[in-house]
């Protein structure tokens, strides 16, 4: 295994899969005759799946591809036709030109009326048509959406969900101008609580049932279901027991219309103002790929970004809301030499010379495993320069069933093959510890931790002859440092991370940095330029790249080939 | 008061369960059981419930509100179902519905069963009661009165009183 080049196909390909013949929209086209379930299970393709390979996207609200079938909302009905056959003989009906007869789909006691079949549900067959243009289909998909909006409150100014809508999506291409509704709506109840973290709108719930599903089938708490009956139909949780696992905001994305909104987001934004930057998620070592959705430097929101080799499109709720600390008005903003602002000249080269003159041996390195790869690995050669020991925090939480790893930080594989910390994180922190209670160790340099909560204690820190600490947010050890580096969130800069399973994930930067901040690999560039230990690439791109060709475990990749959903190495 | 089932009833109940393949089919029985003893579906009953069929009280509850005959709250004693189906409706079912509920001072204009806050009557809307040739028709209690006319419904209120 560790000789396999990264991306290789696994060792076991699955069997080709037999391919069937069919016409959408009158062109032939060749469809595999089965594909994954929302499980991953082969099943019988279905003709929602062979459309979109054929380029054409059927309309649909309840069918996801990663939930269970319910085709209940009729969005993705489709005219369709079959080859006939001849039932004395068993044999096609074929036309002049021998080419098979069509049988086009018509209402058993209405034959001049066409009928369609719900694409999310109904298999292929070899010879069959799909016409998912016709004008027939166009006027299922016409009636369907008219009556989904016959009570829906048609609230979108102030929906949290317009902008993002499939309702205002498919309104576009299949809505009608006017309404013809003129009786009274159906009133339902508003701005429901369902739990701590989502609030109901019940009259704009289509009823699709995507969040019952999720919360059933993926998040395994069966909390949600639908009470009522006909046109009083309501989602609802049993009285008292509050939906409340840690899954429940995915039910907000999978919600298609404005029903089930986020208390966290609710009427804070409109969502076409955000920006939207392609990252990763550092509540944990799975590192689920995110978007982040920010405006003028405010990071607004996160949500999951699909990718199947790690979260699918899910994402944890504690991770999802975990961003506000990156906007806290107590950052560190300001470089500090003992304890006054300077500039970030005066103390990076202040800092490479006390460093530099530092005997070898005298100096230590605390890294902290929320770094990027490429700053542990900028790390790691300033240590190497320096011969100083190195090692990082471990933070361990408990893990569950669906994605949460029980390594609650980003990058502990990345501290480890970059060399930071031995394959166990922080066993080296305690020999580090005694260094400096023994007066070998008279410089210590800390990243993104405080170590007086991991057995550096506050006494020890003061028997130090020089502490640089560069950090995000104040604490013990920022506090008592002789030289304050104000460092940057993830989403404020390029890097990677390398999660639980070795999968190394870029990120892009969101928001600019607060105050004089700046990314870590720009001034550590300088400490190691300034220490002597040679020049390195000052572009994200660059230095991935340059590190790919230093560290034995990223050989052969590059930035670029990165891609958005990243690429496995062996840990 | 704290919600219990009779050591008996839930012997007849654990019993019925054993008569489908699959617990949660049982459902039902169990819901028209507990009515039958308590006079409604409480919450407590809908968690009794879920928790003998291996179920949660989320799945009991859809099933509850979704038919009519299974009532969530206590009824009054004198309960009055008015058809609306057809036959009914064009032989004045509305107007007999707004008699009972204007006499019994309640609002003729609401969706669903109401029930007087004395206790002593229900009034609310059903759907067909199989009797149309004596449309409309309204039952009282177990009781079918054909052709129901407002003197009916006088006599069916001081009789509840």
């Amino acid at each position: 295994m560790s000789n396999a080049a990264p991306n290789a196909p696994a060792p076991t390909a699955p069997p080709p899969v037999e391919k069937i013949r069919i016409k959408v929209d009158g062109r032939e086209i060749e469809v595999p005759k089965t594909m994954p379930d929302w499980q991953g299970r082969p099943q019988p393709t279905t003709m929602l799946q062979a459309c979109h390979l054929a380029g054409n996207e059927v309309p649909h609200y309840c069918y996801h591809e990663k939930l269970p079938v319910a085709g209940n909302c009729r969005m993705c009905l489709v005219e369709f036709g079959t080859p006939m056959m001849d039932p004395a003989t068993r044999k096609p009906v074929l036309e002049a030109d021998g080419s098979p007869r069509i049988a086009r789909s018509v209402l058993p006691y209405e034959p001049q009326t066409p009928r369609g079949a719900i694409a999310c549900a109904t298999p292929i067959s070899p010879g069959m048509e799909l016409y998912p243009s016709s004008p027939a289909t166009r006027q299922m998909r016409e009636a369907v959406l008219e009556s989904l909006l016959v009570n829906h409150p048609l609230d979108c100014p102030i929906c949290d969900q317009a902008g993002e809508c499939k309702l205002q999506e498919y309104s576009v291409e299949h809505g009608s101008g006017t309404s013809r509704f003129v009786e009274a709506k159906v009133h339902k109840p508003k701005a429901v609580d369902l739990g701590p973290r989502i609030v109901l709108d019940d009259e704009r719930c289509i009823l699709c049932t995507r969040c019952v599903r999720f919360t059933k089938d993926i998040a395994g708490d069966d909390a949600l279901g639908i009470v009522n009956r006909g046109s009083y139909n309501t989602i609802a949780t049993f009285p008292g027991r509050p939906f409340d696992n840690n899954y429940t905001l995915n039910t907000v994305d999978l919600c298609p219309v404005g029903a089930l909104t986020s208390k966290d987001f609710r009427f804070k934004m409109r969502v076409w103002f955000l920006k939207e930057t392609r990252s990763v998620c550092t509540s944990c070592a799975t590192g689920c790929n995110i978007t982040i959705g920010s405006r003028e430097d405010t990071i607004h929101r996160y949500e999951p970004r699909g990718n199947d080799a790690v979260n699918g499109p899910w994402m944890c709720d504690q991770g999802r809301l975990n961003y506000r600390w990156i906007g806290r008005s107590d950052r560190l903003r300001d470089v500090l030499a003992n304890g006054a602002k300077t500039t970030w000249k005066a103390a990076v080269d202040a800092v490479a010379a006390r460093l530099a003159a530092a005997p070898s041996g005298s100096v230590a390195i605390v890294a902290s495993a929320r770094q990027t790869t490429e700053e542990l690995h900028l790390i790691k050669k300033l240590a190497d320069r320096l011969g100083a020991p190195t090692d990082s925090v471990p933070r361990e939480g408990e893990a569950d069933r669906l994605l949460v790893n029980a390594d609650r930080n980003p990058n502990t594989n990345g501290a480890r093959l970059t060399g930071i910390s031995f394959t166990e994180a922080g066993i080296r922190l305690p020999g580090i510890a005694d260094g400096i209670r023994a007066g070998t160790i008279r410089s210590l340099v800390v990243f993104g931790e405080d170590v007086t909560q991991h057995g550096i204690g506050a006494d020890l820190l003061a028997r130090l002859e020089l502490l640089v600490a560069s950090d995000i947010l104040p604490n013990a050890t920022t506090a008592a440092a002789h030289y304050v580096l104000p460092g940057c969130a993830h989403a404020e800069k390029r890097g990677t991370f390398v999660n639980a399973k070795g999968r190394v994930q870029r990120f892009l930067k969101a928001v600019e940095p607060k105050g004089d901040a700046r990314p870590e690999a720009e001034f550590l560039r300088e400490l190691l330029a300034g220490t002597g230990a040679g020049e390195v690439p000052a572009t994200a791109e660059g230095l991935f790249n340059a590190m790919a060709r230093e560290v034995p475990a990223f050989a052969g990749l590059e930035w670029a080939a990165l891609g958005d959903a990243g690429v496995n190495v062996p840990v | 008061m704290a919600f219990s089932v009779p050591a008996g009833l839930e012997a007849e109940l654990e019993a019925l369960v054993a008569r489908y393949p699959q617990k949660r089919s049982a459902s039902l029985m169990f819901l028209h059981a507990l009515q039958e003893h308590f006079g409604f579906v409480s919450n407590e009953a809908v968690e009794w419930t879920a928790a003998r069929l291996g179920l949660q009280p989320i799945n009991v509850l859809e099933l509850v509100t979704f038919y009519p005959m299974f009532r969530q709250e206590k009824l009054g004693r004198t309960q009055v179902k008015v058809c609306r189906t057809l036959s009914c409706a064009l032989a004045g079912a509305s107007e007999l519905r707004a008699q009972f509920c204007t006499r019994l001072g309640l609002d003729a204009g609401r969706h669903g069963p109401q029930t007087t806050p004395d206790g002593k009557f229900t009034v609310e809307f059903v759907e067909c009661l199989a009797d149309c040739g004596n449309a409309p028709v309204v039952m009282v209690n177990d009781d079918l009165i054909g052709k129901c006319s407002g003197a009916d419904c006088d006599r069916v209120i001081a009789k509840g009183q």
